[in-house]
């Protein structure tokens, strides 16, 4: 069973073409991975199906329903949760903040709850701290808990970005270039990270600008090039396709040459 | 460690803050006089700046107009108390929820704006309540201001006394405060601290955003609101330029130079602010053989302080236990 469904989105920007008729399926539980060289229409494609905009033609399903075109905040109410290729984080928040916010589809209480204090809001506040410390240490960020998030390193503050975003307990995590900016071994950290994501059943679709973390982790790859999808497959399907190879390399001969 | 002190820095600095406002209330107090009003209106400004540190603080929104929902309360008492002699009591909270409904009424077409242009169009709302407090003269008695509005009391008692309403205005600002904390510390409030944050992120994460800005901005304009009718039945008269221009310019002084979007910088500016010209005169006076125009001298000694508080104090003045936190660390670790 595919959790979403992409069918034949377009997205035109004037007389840009910047998504020609893209279409696939992510299946549930598995790292799947969208990947190109710059300017590729990896982001458009995220954010038309993430609803930051809509798509100006095709379909959008998701946990099999129609979402084409539904603002961002329903569709994060349905389990599709983003992060951004800049890390956009509540900088004067202390880390922990951070993920508390992360928290608020799955929690409830105003303005009301919020000066009365009744037992269940000082119950779900108790829950989500509890919670909050489990995702950070799910995330390798205990002893930065207390921390205000602009003072953590680029590397962390992308480890974070992903904790509050598992915080709003998404089925679909969409993470947008999670690896841009990091080193080595940050990279390694985020690759580990998403595959215990995984682990715990929620479906990941992430951007990747760079291969090597991709082939990695994902079990699934779609490539795009100048705005159309040119392969699908897995890993190694995708490392022998001919089209891939120019895409990122110019053509075969240029690169044997 | 060599220190024997287990009790953190911050709650150590809450003693103080605490000690130093209970003197300071207690003092002027004892002394009575002038002093009074000048504190009252300290309180009545933390009033108006806490409601305010909810847009500009917590959620990070520009509002330049937020006098209009004071002069909305100001002059709602004084048509209320003074014009129809209804009780105070009563007439607060019916001025809050008219002021609380015509800030939803405004709030929302108007926070559809961003940035500048938000900016530009609460503005305008200021000075739109300020033309209107001047030329309806029927109901605002436009340049000759209201007078008459009784003091602060129940029933047939009222706080006749200066210091008494001192007193009564100090409780309704911890109040504010209290409530204000409450709701800082909670989902409502992490929601508001969010946007300021990352629009974007808070979109993804699901905060309707338009209802969260709307949420802050009336509660805003029920601060202000309360600010205003205090005002009114604290000095008993009102006029147009009481809730004018200055006022924004005074509210935004005291937000930045306490420490915008903390809980205590709105009190701490306000009370500086309003302390610091009549501790500046106070001195002045006491220059021997002053020269006859030392009162310019004053507002540009007011402006230097100020732009030196600033330089040293960016993130205002209750940003300042964390930075005496900070050095003690690195003289500590110097020592080690």
């Amino acid at each position: 069973m595919s959790l979403l469904q992409v069918q034949n989105v377009t997205k035109r920007f004037g007389g840009l073409t910047a998504n020609d008729s893209i279409s696939f399926e992510v299946p549930e539980s598995t790292v799947f991975a969208v990947i190109g060289p710059n300017g590729a229409g990896k982001t458009t494609l995220f954010n038309a199906i993430s609803g930051f905009f809509p798509p100006t033609e095709g379909r959008i399903a998701f946990d099999e329903q129609d979402i084409t075109g539904a603002p961002q905040r329903k569709i994060a109410e349905r389990g599709l949760v983003r992060t951004y290729q800049l890390v956009q984080l509540f900088k004067d928040l202390t880390v922990t903040e951070n993920v508390l916010v992360g928290f608020h589809l799955v929690t409830k209480g105003a303005v009301g709850a919020a000066l009365w204090r009744p037992r269940w809001m000082r119950e779900q506040e108790a829950r989500i701290r509890e919670e909050a410390r489990e995702l950070l240490a799910f995330v390798g960020l205990s002893a930065q808990a207390d921390m205000q998030a602009d003072t953590l390193p680029y590397g962390q503050q992308r480890l974070l970005e992903v904790a509050r975003a598992l915080a709003a307990k998404p089925k679909l995590l969409l993470l947008d270039e999670p690896a841009a900016g990091l080193n080595t071994d940050e990279t390694q950290a985020l690759a580990d990270t998403i595959l215990r994501i995984r682990d715990r059943g929620i479906t990941v679709l992430l951007i990747e600008h760079d291969m090597s973390l991709v082939m990695q982790i994902a079990q699934r790859i779609v490539v795009l090039d100048f705005g159309k999808k040119i392969a699908e497959g897995t890993p190694a399907e995708i490392k022998a396709h001919p089209d891939v190879i120019a895409a990122y390399l110019g053509s075969p001969e240029a690169a044997d040459a | 460690m060599t220190s024997p002190s287990t009790i953190s820095i911050d709650t150590r600095l809450g003693v103080v803050g605490a000690l130093i406002g209970v003197a300071l209330v207690a003092g002027v107090f004892l002394q009575g006089g002038y002093l009074v009003t000048v504190i009252g209106f300290a309180a009545i400004y933390g009033i108006f700046c806490t409601g305010l540190n909810f847009f500009m603080g917590y959620t990070g929104q520009a509002s330049f107009g937020q006098n209009a929902f004071a002069a909305l309360g100001g002059y709602g008492t004084a048509i209320l108390c003074a014009g129809l002699s209804w009780q105070p009591l009563i007439a607060l909270p019916v001025t809050m929820v008219i002021s609380g409904l015509i800030a939803a009424a405004v709030g929302y077409p108007t926070l559809r704006l961003r940035g500048h242009y938000l900016a530009m169009a609460t503005f305008a709302l200021g000075l739109i309540t300020y033309e209107l407090s001047i030329e309806w003269i029927d109901l605002t008695h436009g340049y000759m201001g209201y007078a008459g509005i009784p003091p602060l009391g129940i029933g047939t008692y009222e706080l006749s006394s200066d210091r008494q309403q001192l007193l009564a205005l100090v409780a309704v600002l911890l109040l504010g405060v209290w409530i204000a904390n409450r709701l800082r510390d909670s989902r409502f409030g992490r929601a508001l601290r969010g946007i300021a944050g990352s629009e974007a992120a808070a979109n993804a994460l699901g905060i309707d955003i338009a209802r969260y800005k709307l949420a802050a901005f009336v509660i805003a304009a029920v601060y202000a609101s309360v600010a205003g009718s205090l005002f009114a039945h604290f000095i008993g008269f009102i006029s147009p330029e009481v809730f004018g221009l200055s006022m924004v310019t005074a509210s935004f002084t005291m937000l930045y130079l306490g420490g915008i979007g903390t809980i205590w910088g709105p009190i701490i500016g306000a009370v500086v602010v309003s302390i610091l010209p009549e501790a500046i005169r106070h001195i002045a006076a006491m220059v021997p053989n002053a020269p006859s125009n030392l009162k310019d001298f004053q507002e540009i000694l007011y402006a230097v302080l100020l732009i030196l508080i600033l330089i040293f104090f960016p993130k205002g003045l209750a940003a300042l236990p964390g930075m005496i936190a900070r050095w003690r660390e690195t003289k500590s670790e110097k020592g080690a």
